[in-house]
């Protein structure tokens, strides 16, 4: 797609810029803060892909001579970051709960998204009491703070990681619920939805061909940001020692183990909670990075022009 | 209003009931071989043998007496336990949300002033990275640094002296303060290219009164939004501060008596905490009407 922009210049012929839209890699490598994110997070989808697989072995393998080693060079390349207290490589733990920590997070977003979102669209289309109910649904689930609620219900049931999903999913479905309520409302006046039903559509076709589409990229650049968040919970949550349990690796839990050895092997507690912040802040930027990129209106920022100065 | 209320309501029946499914309280205050006679006679002592809905209607009455139940482990009523663990935190809230929304309004006002400027970007980075950091992990790593390295300040514990309260409410503060920064960099951007800013500008009105009276006052109705929601997040963040530096808060007593399965607690806490939270919107309501006149006249 391509448009064509003309600029007056007094008295001359008017000069045309031709631009054409931009794949979003040039958009991405325009921001360089996304850019390190996203290479971060590339990174980390690799440690969650294959890390287990991988690094299984050394990430359980006991070294009793390297107990609580410090990092460096001494005992080769896998301890780098330093040892645990029984010896075990903290690099290969660290690459290893990783799978844990971002794959509990990623399936509660995803779940909260498509739940969210399903439900918003239902409220913000079909009739005004099904709304209601939905939204005081939501407004119960809201209202009491997340962390306390999910301590709650996580204590009540047993701490497994299929509950810890559910119930992370649950605290952040209301935020997907009412932007695609809100959204929804807006578009279903448009003219184009009603050309649709007037061509005789039936709801569900209208909803998942011609609004969904409209609404997905702002699903999108919350579920950047949510992730942030519930990492952020669900390590807080392992770390009170109410999320994923041992033998199961992840970074809160190493964090709430290496607090302990605060005095004697503070690396211990410090890269897991690292790496937490390192992820957690690259979802971030990536999302603000996301923002601009999929609002037509704000593109410009991200697009290089030739012969235009650079406005900001 | 009345939404909040069936909300709140709601939210006390659910917990109430999920409590009830969880088990059999006698086998966390029994030993494991007491027989079947002492476990019934505990059961009714205690009021564990009558059917959930019947246990429900006896604590809604209590409710208007004010009696929130019995609380087995500290044999004291659960009302009182929950009384005195409030005001730690609320202390901690209040100081904390203070904090938070007198630097986040300066920050984020100096910032937008200058858009893109030095300050701005200095801002924006270290913002995103507070609203990014583990708070578990800055309160363990300040420990690390200034109690165990420095030895500055005290490891954990409330006492009298400022000290003690430096790191609970800086890590509390972190993540509040850097999203309200960017909330309000942003209403403030908003305000600032406004017409009504031009008119106070062109009228000559001072830089400082355009900023803190004219473009502040319209930006405000945002920042106390998400200040109300993050009054009530504090909640969240309190359980974890109040943890890692052992202050006897309400997040703390919660945390520990899920644990310690001590129904009584966790449900008159969770009561009084819904009822705190529901005078809180309502104060924030008021709050709109008294900030944007436009509200007022509807």
């Amino acid at each position: 797609m391509t448009t064509v922009t003309t600029t007056p210049t007094s008295g001359e012929a008017e000069a045309v810029i031709i631009r054409r839209a931009q794949p979003w890699w040039q958009l991405l490598w325009r921001d360089k803060f996304a850019c390190v994110a996203a290479v971060w997070l590339t990174v980390l989808a690799f440690c969650l892909i294959i890390g287990p697989e991988l690094l299984g072995d050394t990430a359980t393998q006991l070294n009793l001579r390297a107990r609580n080693a410090a990092p460096g060079f001494d005992n080769g390349p896998m301890w780098i970051l330093g040892g645990d207290p029984l010896g075990r490589s903290l690099l290969a733990r660290l690459i290893v709960g990783a799978r844990n920590t971002i794959s509990v997070a990623l399936t509660a977003v995803f779940i909260a998204m498509t739940v969210g979102g399903t439900l918003g669209m239902v409220a913000g289309y079909v009739g005004k009491w099904v709304s209601h109910v939905i939204m005081r649904l939501a407004d119960v689930v809201q209202s009491f703070p997340s962390l306390l609620l999910a301590v709650i219900v996580l204590y009540m049931l047993e701490p497994r990681v299929g509950n810890l999903i559910i119930v992370l999913a649950t605290t952040r479905t209301p935020i997907y619920l009412r932007v695609t309520r809100a959204e929804v409302l807006e578009i279903r006046e448009r003219v184009f939805v009603d050309a649709s039903r007037a061509l005789g559509s039936g709801r569900f076709h209208i909803l998942r061909n011609h609004i969904a589409p409209i609404v997905a990229p702002t699903l999108l650049t919350i579920m950047t940001v949510d992730f942030a968040s519930v990492m952020l919970s669900e390590s807080g949550l392992s770390f009170l020692g109410i999320g994923i349990q041992p033998p199961a690796i992840t970074w809160g839990l190493m964090v709430a183990q290496g607090r302990n050895y605060l005095a004697q092997a503070w690396w211990l507690a410090f890269f897991p909670g690292l790496m937490i912040m390192f992820a957690t802040l690259s979802a971030n930027i990536l999302s603000s990075w996301l923002r601009l990129a999929t609002d037509p209106v704000q593109r410009w920022r991200l697009e290089t022009h030739k012969k235009e100065e650079d406005d900001k | 209003m009345l939404h909040s209320s069936i909300a709140l309501i709601g939210l006390i029946v659910a917990v109430f009931f999920l409590a009830r499914l969880t088990g059999d309280p006698t086998n966390l205050y029994l030993p494991i071989d007491a027989n079947l006679e002492s476990r019934q006679e505990f059961a009714k002592l205690h009021g564990f043998d009558q059917p959930s809905h019947v246990q429900f209607v006896k604590f809604v009455k209590g409710i208007a007496e004010g009696d929130l139940g019995f609380s087995i482990r500290k044999q004291r009523p659960a009302f009182d336990i929950v009384l005195e663990a409030y005001p730690t935190t609320l202390k901690l809230a209040f100081t904390t949300m203070t904090l938070v929304i007198t630097c986040a309004v300066t920050v984020g006002a100096l910032a937008a002033y200058k858009p893109r400027g030095v300050f701005d970007r200095v801002a924006s980075i270290s913002s995103l990275s507070t609203a990014s950091a583990p708070d578990f992990w800055v309160a363990i790593t300040g420990i690390l640094i200034f109690s165990v390295a420095l030895r500055w300040l005290p490891t954990s514990g409330m006492g009298d002296g400022i000290e003690y309260w430096i790191m609970p409410v800086t890590v509390l503060m972190l993540r509040p303060f850097g999203l309200q920064v960017q909330v309000v960099r942003a209403s403030m951007l908003g305000a600032l290219s406004s017409a009504y800013v031009k008119t106070a500008r062109a009228k000559g009105v001072r830089e400082r009164r355009v900023i803190y009276v004219h473009a502040l006052r319209n930006a405000l109705l945002t920042i106390v939004t998400v200040a109300g929601d993050q009054t009530v997040g504090m909640i969240n963040g309190a359980v974890i501060v109040e943890t890692v530096f052992g202050w006897p808060g309400i997040g703390k007593l919660m945390v520990d008596s899920v644990i310690q399965r001590d129904y009584a607690i966790v449900q008159a806490a969770i009561t009084i905490t819904a009822s705190a939270i529901f005078l809180l919107f309502i104060i924030i309501d008021l709050l709109y009407v008294a900030l944007d006149p436009r509200i007022r006249h509807r």
